[in-house]
């Protein structure tokens, strides 16, 4: 697994407080882990701080899975 | 009961005789207090008649680094900001055929787009500790206008509005968003005012007397309490019946 793709899993954990083995890659966000509209907002924040990127509203509204998310932070690394 | 112990408590608009009152309630209940305004010879007074627990910090309101940089000030003095009171406003009063464009700005600027950049700032803190308190002070003139006050009015009735939409966004975090609006109250604008006026005013007003700043600190006590919860996206008209809303 990558070090993106872990970084992403930590943050999820501990900012919805789920069990680590509910978030798997393909786990949406308001459907698998129960976050809401505000949750999904902080989770892209807290994405935008820990890897020093910005996420464009446009971009970020297609962020719903967890594997959503490591693929938009590779490639804006990449 | 209304116990504001371990609390901190950032305010804006510190120096004047509404923002003193409320600096005064909130220590006095426990709470911690960062004192927020532009006149720092002002704010210093306030502190030091308050003594241990009042934290003078001033700032300028009227640009968004201003915002930023108070809310870092406040957050380092105070450890967190547990609750917001948006105090600080101006008014540049006019008849609206003569009211220049920079009068509505400046009044805008400061008393509605300042008080959104605060609270916008202090809220991700809030969200995350599950708990938070955000109460902006409005006007009586907010909901019933006033006549060479368009400016003004707009700016008080736009923080109700805010407010309301603000506090739909965060309830279930137990963060409450709350406004205060006070009728008028005896002050350094207000004792301005003739004797012949004030009567006039009176007239209007079935309590028989102008509100005092500890009408306007109680309201907000209230609010900033364990015990008002489930009060949200509310405002608390403080006018001694002028309006009954």
């Amino acid at each position: 697994m990558s070090d993106v793709a872990d970084r992403v899993k930590k943050i999820v954990i501990e900012h919805l407080g789920v069990d680590e083995e509910k978030v798997v890659e393909s786990a949406n966000f308001i459907e698998d882990l129960g976050a809401d509209s505000l949750d999904t907002v902080e989770l892209v924040m807290a994405f935008e701080e820990e890897f020093g990127c910005e996420i464009p509203d446009d971009a970020a509204e297609n962020i719903s899975t967890i594997k959503n998310a490591i693929d938009f932070i590779e490639t804006q690394q990449g | 009961m209304f116990s504001l112990a371990e609390k901190t408590v950032l305010l804006t608009g510190a120096s004047g005789g509404i923002g003193g009152a409320i600096a005064r309630a909130v220590r006095e209940r426990g709470a911690h207090v960062g004192l927020s305004g532009t006149r720092v010879k002002a704010l210093q007074a306030v502190a030091s008649d308050i003594g241990a627990g009042a934290y003078v910090l001033p700032a300028d309101l009227s640009t968004p680094d201003g915002v930023n940089q108070l809310v870092a000030a406040a957050t380092d003095a105070l450890g967190g900001i547990d609750i917001l009171i948006n105090n600080a406003g101006l008014t540049r009063d006019s008849l609206a055929i003569r009211l220049k464009d920079e009068d509505w700005q400046t009044v805008i600027d400061v008393n509605l787009t300042a008080t959104f950049r605060l609270s916008r700032a202090v809220l991700r803190s809030m969200v995350k500790a599950r708990w938070g308190r955000i109460i902006n002070i409005s006007s009586i003139v907010g909901i019933t206008g006033n006549a060479g006050q368009t400016n003004y009015a707009a700016s008080k009735a736009g923080i109700i509005g805010m407010s309301k939409a603000l506090a739909q966004e965060v309830a279930n975090r137990s963060v409450t968003v709350n406004c205060v609006a006070p009728g008028f109250i005896t002050t350094a604008m207000t004792e301005a005012l003739s004797t012949s006026q004030t009567q006039k005013l009176l007239t209007n007003i079935p309590t028989g007397r102008l509100g005092t700043v500890h009408d306007i600190s109680a309201a907000c006590i209230y609010l900033a309490s364990e015990e008002a919860a489930y009060v949200t996206g509310h405002t608390l008209h403080v006018n001694g019946g002028m309006a009954m809303i």
